[in-house]
C-alpha cells in the first residue's frame, strides 16, 4: 500500500513539528523566567508590602515550582486561554487576535505579490542562465539581500511620502473605505517586505531550477528534441517543486522576523509591534503568547513545505 | 578600476588584465571586505576628532574641508563616528559569526557520525531555529541588557543552527565517500580523518557559509541597533548611527547616508566574495 506508506511519512513530519513546538514552548517559558521580576511585583509596583506580594503570588500560583507553572500555562494555552495582560488587565486574546488579523493581512498581501513575481523571475533567470538578464537579476538580488530592510523602508518613505507625497508615511490601517485607500495604506509596507522576500526567493528558485536543468534526464529530453518551453515546464519544473516549496517557506518565514522592523517604521498595528511594546513593558503573558504564535507560524510553513516536497516527489509517490 | 598588481603579474600586463576580468567580482568583494576589516582595526586611530565630542556649531552640515563627511545631529564629526562605529559593527559581527560557525561545525561534525547525539542535536537546533531571530534577540536583550557580550552571544546563538545544518550535511556527504572508507581501513585516527580527509573537501562551502552568516549577523545587529536595542550609547555601531541621524534623511544628510551605505557596502562586498569564491556558474565559465 503506497498510500499508507506515504501517509506514515507525512504523519512523522507532523509529529516532528509538534515535538519541536513543545520544545519551543519550554524555551519560551524559560526565557520568560529569565526576564526576572515576577508578575506579582509588576502588578503591585514598588510600594508593595512583602505580605501583599506573598498573598498575590499564592493567588497567582507563582509560589509553585516552575514545572508546575509550565504545565498549567501549557494546559491553558491548549485550551485557548492565553492569560491576562499584566498591563491592561484585559485577556491577551482580546488584544492579540485583532492584531494577528492585521499582521496576517500584511503577510498575505506580501505573499500574493512576491511569490508569483519571484517564481517568474527565478525561473526566467535559470532558463536564460548566463545571459545579461540573468546577471542583472542576480546583481539586483545580491544588492537587495545585502541592504538592511530599515534602509529600504526609510528610502521608500523619503521618496514616496516626503518627496512625491504619493503615499502616507504611516499605515494605521483604520480609514480603509475604497480599494484605493487599501492600496495607499499597504503599498509601502508590502513593497518593502516584498523586496526582501522576493530577492531571497529568486536566488533559491534559480538554484533549484538550475540543478534540475543540469540533470541527465533534461539533457536526454533536450537531445530528443523537446521544445524549450516543454523542457522547462514538463521536465525540469516538476522535479524542482520540492526545493521551490522549501524556498517559498523559508522566504516567508523571513517575513515573520522582518515584519518587526517594518511594523515599527510604518507604525502598522500588527503582532510584531505588540511584541516590541510587550518587551518594553515586560508584559510576560503577552510576550509568551506572541512568541508562541510566531514559532507556530514558522513551523507550519516549514512543515507544509516538507509535505509538499514529499508529495511532489514521484520516487516517493509511486513506491 | 585600478588594482595593485604583483611584480610578476605586471611584467605580463595582458595576463594580469585577463585575471582581473575573470575574477572581477572576487577582487571587488575582497577589496571591500578587506577595506572594512582594516578600518575596524585601525579606524579609531585615524579619527580626526573624538567621536563623542561636539565640534561643529551647526548640525547636519554638509561635507567640508574641516569635516570631510559633514557633521551629525548634534554637530559631531561623522567621519570620526563612522570610523569608530565600524569597529563595533565588524567586531561584534565577526566575533558572533566565529562563535556560531565554530559551535555549529563542531556539533555538525559530531552529529554526522549519527546515533542519538545526531537526533538530540538536530532537534535542539531546530527548536532554536523555530523562534524568529529578531524576536529572540528582543526578548534576550530585554531580560539581560544590551551589553556587547550579550549581543555577541545572542547573535551567535541565533545563527548556530544554520552553521550546524550546513556542516552536518557536508560532513554526511563526505564521510560516505570512498577515500574516507579507505583512510579508515588504513587505520587512521579520527583526528586525522576529520582534519586531513574531510576538512579539505568541505572548506570551500564552509567558508562560503561563514561569509553568508556574517552578512546575516551584520544585518540583524544593524536592525537591532536601528530599533534602539543593539549597541547602547555612548557607544554606537553603524545601525545606531542611522537611527540617531534619521531626521537628516529628508534632506539627504551625509550623517545618515554614510553609515547606511557603509553597512550596505560591507554586506554587498561579502556577498560578491562568496558568490565568486563558491564558483557560481558564469557566462563562458567552465560549467
Amino acid at each position: 500500500m503506497p498510500d499508507r506508506w506515504l501517509l506514515a511519512l507525512v504523519a512523522r513530519r507532523i509529529g516532528g513539528a509538534l515535538l519541536t513546538l513543545f520544545l519551543v514552548s519550554l524555551a519560551v517559558f524559560s526565557i520568560s523566567l529569565l526576564m526576572g521580576g515576577d508578575a506579582a511585583e509588576a502588578i503591585l509596583g514598588q510600594s508593595a508590602t512583602p505580605e501583599a506580594l506573598a498573598g498575590l503570588r499564592a493567588a497567582m500560583h507563582l509560589d509553585q515550582p516552575a514545572y508546575l507553572r509550565y504545565l498549567e500555562w501549557a494546559r491553558d494555552l491548549l485550551g485557548g486561554d492565553m492569560g491576562t495582560s499584566l498591563i491592561t488587565g484585559m485577556p491577551v486574546s482580546a488584544t492579540v487576535l485583532p492584531r494577528l488579523a492585521s499582521s496576517l493581512q500584511l503577510a498575505g498581501l506580501t505573499a500574493l505579490v512576491s511569490v508569483p513575481l519571484a517564481l517568474a523571475l527565478g525561473i526566467l533567470a535559470a532558463v536564460r542562465r548566463g545571459s545579461l538578464l540573468d546577471r542583472a537579476i542576480s546583481m539586483a538580488t545580491i544588492a537587495v539581500v545585502s541592504v538592511p530592510e530599515f534602509l529600504i523602508a526609510t528610502i521608500a518613505v523619503l521618496i514616496f511620502a516626503v518627496t512625491l507625497h504619493w503615499l502616507p508615511a504611516l499605515s494605521s490601517g483604520r480609514t480603509i473605505e475604497t480599494p484605493l485607500d487599501l492600496v495607499r495604506t499597504f503599498a509601502m509596507p508590502v513593497m518593502t517586505l516584498a523586496c526582501v522576500v522576493v530577492a531571497q526567493m529568486i536566488r533559491m528558485t534559480r538554484a533549484a531550477v538550475c540543478d534540475a536543468l543540469d540533470s541527465s534526464y533534461v539533457e536526454a529530453a533536450r537531445l530528443k528534441g523537446v521544445s524549450p518551453a516543454r523542457l522547462v515546464l514538463r521536465h525540469a519544473l516538476p522535479n524542482a517543486v520540492g526545493p521551490i516549496a522549501n524556498a517559498i517557506a523559508l522566504s516567508l518565514s523571513v517575513l515573520l522576523g522582518g515584519v518587526i522592523v517594518i511594523e515599527v517604521i510604518f507604525n502598522y498595528p500588527g503582532v510584531a509591534r505588540l511584541m516590541v511594546d510587550a518587551v518594553s513593558t515586560r508584559d510576560l503573558p503577552m510576550i509568551q503568547t506572541v512568541a508562541m504564535i510566531f514559532s507556530a507560524a514558522y513551523l507550519l510553513l516549514v512543515t507544509a513545505a516538507d509535505i509538499v516536497a514529499i508529495l511532489s516527489n514521484p520516487r516517493l509517490r509511486h513506491r | 578600476m585600478n588594482y595593485p598588481l604583483s611584480p610578476a603579474a605586471s611584467r605580463r600586463p595582458i595576463a594580469a588584465l585577463r585575471f582581473v576580468r575573470a575574477h572581477f567580482s572576487l577582487i571587488l568583494g575582497a577589496s571591500i571586505v578587506g577595506f572594512w576589516l582594516v578600518i575596524a582595526v585601525i579606524g579609531p586611530m585615524l579619527a580626526p576628532y573624538s567621536p563623542g565630542q561636539v565640534v561643529d556649531l551647526d548640525v547636519f552640515s554638509p561635507a567640508s574641508r574641516q569635516f570631510p563627511l559633514g557633521s551629525d545631529y548634534l554637530g559631531r564629526d561623522v567621519l570620526s563616528r563612522v570610523l569608530v562605529a565600524a569597529r563595533f559593527t565588524v567586531g561584534i559581527s565577526l566575533m558572533a559569526t566565529l562563535i556560531a560557525a565554530m559551535t555549529g561545525i563542531f556539533c555538525g561534525l559530531a552529529a554526522a557520525s549519527g546515533g542519538w547525539l545526531d537526533a538530540v542535536l538536530s532537534k535542539l537546533f531546530d527548536t532554536i531555529n523555530a523562534v524568529p531571530s529578531l524576536m529572540f534577540g528582543l526578548v534576550v536583550i530585554a531580560s539581560l541588557g544590551a551589553s556587547s557580550a550579550v549581543l555577541t552571544g545572542t547573535l551567535a546563538l541565533v545563527y548556530t543552527p544554520g552553521a550546524f545544518r550546513t556542516a552536518r550535511a557536508l560532513a554526511l556527504n563526505v564521510t560516505a565517500l570512498d577515500f574516507v572508507t579507505v583512510a579508515r581501513a588504513r587505520g587512521e585516527g579520527i583526528g586525522y580523518i576529520v582534519l586531513c580527509e574531510i576538512l579539505p573537501n568541505v572548506i570551500r562551502p564552509i567558508a562560503a557559509d561563514f561569509g553568508l552568516r556574517f552578512v546575516f549577523v551584520t544585518l540583524l545587529l544593524s536592525g537591532l541597533s536601528f530599533l534602539g536595542l543593539g549597541v547602547q550609547p555612548p557607544n554606537a555601531d553603524l545601525g545606531s548611527l542611522v537611527r540617531e541621524n534619521i531626521a537628516g534623511l529628508s534632506f539627504g544628510s551625509s550623517a545618515v547616508l554614510v553609515p547606511a551605505v557603509a553597512i550596505a557596502s560591507l554586506t554587498i562586498g561579502m556577498n560578491l566574495l562568496i558568490d565568486a569564491a563558491s564558483g557560481t556558474p558564469r557566462a563562458g565559465g567552465s560549467r
